[in-house]
């Protein structure tokens, strides 16, 4: 059994008495320790899919299975210790402007009682391990893009979760600090062995991280395999629409010298 | 001395005089005792009250419809009541609590009665600023909903909760002076027997400049704290 097992997956958002199905029935088998990449247009679901996964979202059928636990059959206080196991990364950073550097990592700390005289050293571990030692002190509003995220990716890592959901985390970025950061992924995700979830819309993203990937249009996953598999030898309408996306963005790249 | 026989520049330079504000003294501190009693009572309530809405809220952590909508309805029934009205209102309600139906202690009720729902909307709307996404945040880490508000909600948007409690005591400076009317005493009650019974308007004029220094100081130290945190949270 894989290590994320997604089942039929169903989701339907009801604003205003309009049923708006987004996903449609998804299909997804994520193996531990894997850089798993799904991309798709924007309004394809993927955020709601990755809301589904920890339960942010209440899905309407189907089963989310992580590392063996059924995550829709959890009760409420279940659910927050599983929580606290799936780190999740946001293109907004949702970092907490009240809060120190320091004090956002040891957040998820504090809110799982972590014992308190363990919890400065694990906070200065994780800042090490995301480059920000020296910005302990800083409120987020004086930080960069990159260093925000660096500061959500810590928060997410402090609990030593299993699993990062990664939703977006470099579409705010400009392209240096989005290798920056990519980098900053595949490093804990070979350090660490932490199975990565990375959703987005830009392709030199996946292909940077990535081994497997799936696509998913308008709530459902139209294709799925390796990446060199799925841009050299495209079976679907997104597919090839992406691969040829994909090969002009690497012209421009190329010529400009600024992509990936 | 009284603008129907002396000049406005006399009224004036009379209402400097120290005889007046020797008098003023003690209503001085009637004033100031209503106001950080009520606004003490007004912040309190109003927080969890404004908490409670925020959170009960059909987008809120804990949706809950009936509660929701009776506590918003009370509220806009209190807030349609004019100040005065609310004073004269309550006289009877401070007669059941304190065996009395004047004085200080019965005003202090009408001031919470009419400035803990304004201030409870103001917190309201002030906790529905943050953010959707910390709130996503918060809950993907595995917060309860009690940690949300306490570690969460509450420090995020507190520079708008000072500013609006600026605002709250300024509205309970100002029923104060009214409710001296009623028997309250401070400076609305200097204000009324000696302004307007007996036309000093010197004592008027004194009773204005208090009341204008009030409110100013009050609205500096507001905006001077949560600019301060603004500042410090690298956000100004
Ligand atoms: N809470 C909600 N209520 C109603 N509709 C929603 C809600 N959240 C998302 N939707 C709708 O569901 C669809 C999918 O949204 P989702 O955020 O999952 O897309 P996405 O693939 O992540 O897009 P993007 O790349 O723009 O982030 C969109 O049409 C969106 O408007
Ligand atoms: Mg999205």
């Amino acid at each position: 059994m894989s290590y994320v097992e997604i089942r039929d997956l169903h989701k339907t958002y009801d604003t205003r008495g309009e049923a708006l199905e987004v996903l449609k029935g998804i299909d997804l088998s994520v193996e531990r320790g894997e850089i798993y990449g799904i991309i798709g247009f924007s309004g394809a679901g993927k955020s709601t899919l990755a809301r589904c996964i920890n339960r942010l979202e209440t899905p309407d059928g189907g089963s989310v299975k992580v590392g063996g636990v059924d995550i829709l059959a959890l009760s409420k206080s279940e659910l927050l210790q599983e929580r606290r196991k799936i780190g999740m990364v946001f293109q907004n950073f949702n970092l907490f402007d009240s809060r120190t550097v320091y004090r956002n990592i040891a957040y998820p700390l504090e809110v799982s009682g972590f014992p308190k005289d363990k919890i400065r050293e694990r906070v200065l571990e994780t800042a090490e391990l995301v480059g920000l030692s020296d910005k302990l002190g800083a409120y987020p509003g004086g930080l960069s893009g990159g260093q925000k995220q660096r500061v959500g990716i810590a928060r997410a890592l402090v609990n030593k979760p299993e699993l990062l959901l990664s939703d977006e985390a470099t579409s705010a970025l400009d392209p240096q600090t989005t290798i920056q950061i990519l980098d900053l992924l595949k490093e804990i995700n070979k350090k660490a062995g932490i199975t990565i979830l990375m959703i987005t819309h830009e392709l030199d993203a996946i292909r940077y991280s990535c081994n497997r990937m799936a696509v998913l249009e308008e709530g459902k996953i139209i294709e799925e395999g390796t990446v060199a598999g799925i841009f050299n030898n495209p079976q679907s309408r997104t597919g090839d629409l992406f691969a040829k996306v994909f090969a002009e963005f690497q012209n421009i790249s190329l010529t400009e010298g600024a992509g990936i | 001395m009284s603008l129907l026989d002396s000049s406005l520049w006399e009224v004036i330079v009379a209402s400097f005089s120290p005889d007046i504000w020797k008098e003023l003294i003690t209503p001085i501190g009637e004033t100031l005792y209503m106001t950080v009693i009520s606004s003490l009572i007004v912040l309190v309530f109003g927080v969890l009250l404004g908490i409670f809405l925020t959170v009960t809220s059909p987008d809120g952590l804990l949706p809950l419809t009936v509660p929701y909508v009776t506590a918003g309805w009370i509220i806009n029934v209190l807030r349609s009541l004019p100040q005065m009205v609310m004073i004269i209102l309550m006289i009877p309600v401070a007669r059941l609590i304190f065996g009395k139906s004047y004085g200080t202690n019965a005003c202090i009720i009408a001031i919470a009665a009419s400035c803990i729902p304004m201030y409870a909307r103001i917190v309201e709307s002030s906790l529905l600023e943050i953010g959707k996404g910390k709130i996503e945040a918060a809950k993907s880490i595995g917060s309860t909903n009690a940690q949300i508000i306490a570690k969460v909600i509450l420090p995020e948007t507190l520079p708008g909760l000072i500013r609006g409690f600026t605002v709250a005591v300024i509205s309970v400076i100002s029923m104060t002076a009214l409710a001296g009317m009623f028997g309250a005493g401070g400076i609305g009650d200097i204000a009324v027997r000696f302004g307007y019974q007996r036309f000093q308007h010197d004592r008027l004029f004194a009773c204005v400049y208090i009341l204008v220094i009030l409110v100013q100081i009050t609205q500096g130290i507001g905006n001077l704290i949560s600019n301060r945190i603004l500042r410090k949270r690298n956000l100004l």
